[in-house]
């Protein structure tokens, strides 16, 4: 049986239940890197080109850490996943990213997946599993089983919703919300602190497409798409006591967006806002620091009647 | 109507006179220098990359100069580029300016070409089709005119027997074109250019070192922001090849018209040994032109790119297996607004030393391996 690593990296948080499930569904063994920590961010800092961000180099970390593991690494070449929109340029230059930084590396699964002209998930599904079987009725069932656990993952996202006054949104890549070290546990601390954090995924892909539709330029990538179509919905809604961006140093995405998010919320809304930014030196007495900060600026602003901005250079009332 | 649009080297030469043609008034900005910079480097986001904060500065400084539309490239598929309007726009607007956007949008098919001369439709009403494609043309045509004045420089330059005649030559090029206007003066300028700059005095028998300058297309093209290199090198005696221009890009983005050619397929073909597909921006353009010019025998490769440029970050994980597979050496510089002059010159001269070293080593006929 062969085993497949999985590194816990970039859009695997978005995939997870879907490879894991495909993947497994073929009769596969799925090898998933552990959670990041110090050593994996360490080695991929080491093995990684120095001016790449924070996210790739886990990434190569996550990839140390499986190559003696396994027989077959899955990193798949990913150009874009919705048609007419891509993510990254570093998501379709990945598998050669990972091959020049890092030697004798096991064999590699690095198909194709564009769906930026149509979708062609079936095909690409296809391609591959004959890595590890040709039997057609396998692939068909491995495909359906994959696409509904991944169907459900998504769904219960949306569960998670819960109604009340204390939301706090984080935005940022998924491979940094949620992953806990990197993102240092912001959540768990938000909680203690009797605030709910959640994401952007709670919002239903049609919501954050009608609101993106509203923005003025013409929009060729996913995450700008779903962050400004939160951003335009919470503005509208006001389904937030707090936006917080975690945006990772060196990123070439959120330095457009974060900037875009923040000028809307400021100029059309009254949601503080708060832009922390990650890199491999950010301590975490810092993060805190501004954490606690921000923290206390809104449960003194929700006490009192006069709003004040979170930047203090301009004050208003309402 | 006033308009602007920002700078990227030369190209403001045809940019300028296409609106001339078709009588729009135009506001252009003073080229990219450091109050530019300094200007869009205020306003703009921190961690983007210095062409947008450059090209920031200069819609700025032509807004304060009286424009009241600016109009700016956009495309260039999944990099940032083609959003840099959209943001530019909140900027301008969160500063309190009130003006117009128009975009040209990719033009890689028929349909992005019709829209591109629909703006420009708009910006001057009382244009026809037929006008506007005239127009369009005669600025194609000019590019490649002012791209080539600007290659025989660099052929030049490394053999003039006068130093710094080249270099004189082309800021009094520079000086009459921002005094003149529309096609026929432009182009007359460009060609008594050339002449000029073909006549100038050199020494034939010099062998020059050859250095290909690649990388992210804005930092080879826009000279302020790489330190004027190939001034720099030529005038250390190295003959540079710059691996892509405006015309060059242009082209790329027309090849889908049949009577147009770009060098596309070749470079395409040449990067497949390490990269087989683009990623975008230019990454596969900087690979397949480092191969193209080994099997040219370059000296060595300059390889330009901004700071957190997406795109070139993949390219550079590439390099040190060219550089040791092919021995050829390559030298990265990544720009900033903070790249200091006088480290960038350090680095500029122990190269050329380097190179000129391993020449003399392979002229002696012994091998000298960059590894
Ligand atoms: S989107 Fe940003 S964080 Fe993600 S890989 Fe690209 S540059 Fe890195
Ligand atoms: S290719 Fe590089 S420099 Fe150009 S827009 Fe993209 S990140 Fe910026």
């Amino acid at each position: 049986m062969s085993k497949i690593g999985l590194p816990r990296g970039l859009l695997y948080y978005e995939f997870a239940p879907l490879w894991t499930t495909f993947f497994e569904a073929l009769g596969a063994e799925v090898v998933v890197s552990p959670k990041t920590n110090k050593k994996i961010l360490d080695d991929g800092t080491r093995y990684c080109v120095d001016d790449a961000c924070i996210p790739v180099k886990v990434f190569h970390g996550h990839v140390l850490n499986l190559k003696n593991k396994v027989d077959t690494l899955f990193i798949p070449r990913i150009m874009g996943i919705h048609q007419k929109e891509y993510i990254c340029p570093k998501f379709c230059g990945l598998p050669e990213m990972i091959k020049y930084s890092i030697n004798d590396l096991p064999k590699m699964i690095n198909t194709k997946i564009d769906y930026t002209k149509k979708d062609q998930s079936k095909r690409t599904m296809n391609q591959i599993a004959s890595y590890i079987t040709t039997n057609k009725k396998t692939i068909q069932k491995a495909y359906q089983m994959a696409n509904q656990s991944y169907t459900e993952y998504k769904k219960n996202q949306k569960e998670l919703l819960i109604s009340n006054n204390h939301n706090i949104m984080i935005m940022g890549h998924p491979y940094i919300i949620y992953d806990d070290f990197l993102n240092m546990s912001i959540k768990k601390k938000l909680k203690k602190a009797g605030l709910y954090p959640v994401t952007y995924d709670i919002f239903d892909e049609s919501i954050l497409n009608k609101y993106a539709l509203g923005y003025h330029g013409k929009i060729f990538w996913l995450f700008f798409r779903k962050m400004i179509g939160a951003c335009l919905y919470l503005i509208d809604h006001k389904l937030v006591d707090g936006v917080i961006y975690l945006s990772s140093f060196g990123c070439g995405i959120d330095s457009v967006v974060a900037e875009t998010v923040e000028r809307n919320i400021r100029r059309n809304s009254q949601i503080p806002f708060m832009l922390i930014t990650i890199d491999e030196h950010s301590g975490e007495a810092g993060f805190n620091t501004r954490l606690e900060a921000f923290i206390d600026m809104l449960k003194w602003r929700n006490k009192d009647e006069n709003y004040l901005s979170p930047y203090g250079d301009y004050v208003y009332s309402r | 109507m006033k308009i602007t649009f920002p700078h990227m080297g030369t190209t403001y030469i045809p940019v300028k006179m296409m609106l001339d043609e078709l009588e729009v008034e135009v506001v252009l900005p003073p080229k990219s220098n450091k109050k530019t910079l300094e200007l869009g480097t205020k306003y703009s986001p921190e961690g983007i990359c210095v062409p947008f904060k450059i090209i920031t500065g200069n819609i700025i400084e032509g807004i304060e100069q009286g424009a009241d539309t600016v109009f700016m490239l956009t495309g260039c598929g999944p990099c940032r580029f083609g959003i840099f309007h959209a943001l530019q726009n909140e900027i301008i607007r969160d500063m309190g300016y009130e003006v117009e956007f128009i975009t040209a949008d990719r033009f890689s098919n028929y349909q992005g070409l019709k829209e591109f001369v629909d703006q420009l439709k708009e910006a001057s009403s009382s244009n026809h089709y037929i006008k506007i494609l005239k127009t369009i043309r005669k600025g194609l045509k000019l590019l490649n005119e002012v791209d080539v004045l600007h290659d025989l420089g660099n052929k030049i330059r490394p053999k003039e027997i006068n130093k710094g005649e080249v270099d004189y030559l082309f800021s009094h090029y520079e000086n009459e074109i921002r005094k003149s206007y529309g096609y026929i003066e432009m182009m007359e300028i460009t060609k008594s250019y050339q002449e000029k700059i073909k006549n100038v005095s050199i020494n034939k028998s010099r062998d020059c070192l050859k250095v290909g300058i690649v990388g992210e297309i804005y930092t080879i093209i826009e000279n302020y922001i790489n330190f004027n290199i190939e001034r720099k090198l030529g005038n250390m005696g190295v003959e540079v090849i710059r691996t892509t221009s405006a015309t060059e890009f242009v082209r790329e983005q027309l090849d889908f018209i049949p009577f147009i050619r770009s060098e596309k397929k070749k470079i395409y073909q040449a990067a497949s040994l390490y990269l087989d597909i683009p990623i975008g921006g230019h990454a596969i353009n900087t690979i397949g032109n480092i191969i193209r010019g080994v099997h040219n025998e370059y000296d060595g490769f300059v390889h330009l790119l901004p700071f957190t440029c997406m795109p070139e970050i993949v390219a550079l994980s590439i390099l040190p297996t060219i550089e040791k597979e092919q021995n050829v050496p390559i030298m990265s510089l990544v720009l900033d607004e903070m790249t200091g002059e006088a480290g960038y010159m350090t680095r500029l001269e122990a190269f050329v030393d380097l190179i000129q070293r391993r020449r003399e080593l392979k002229n002696e006929g012994k091998s000298f391996s960059w590894y």
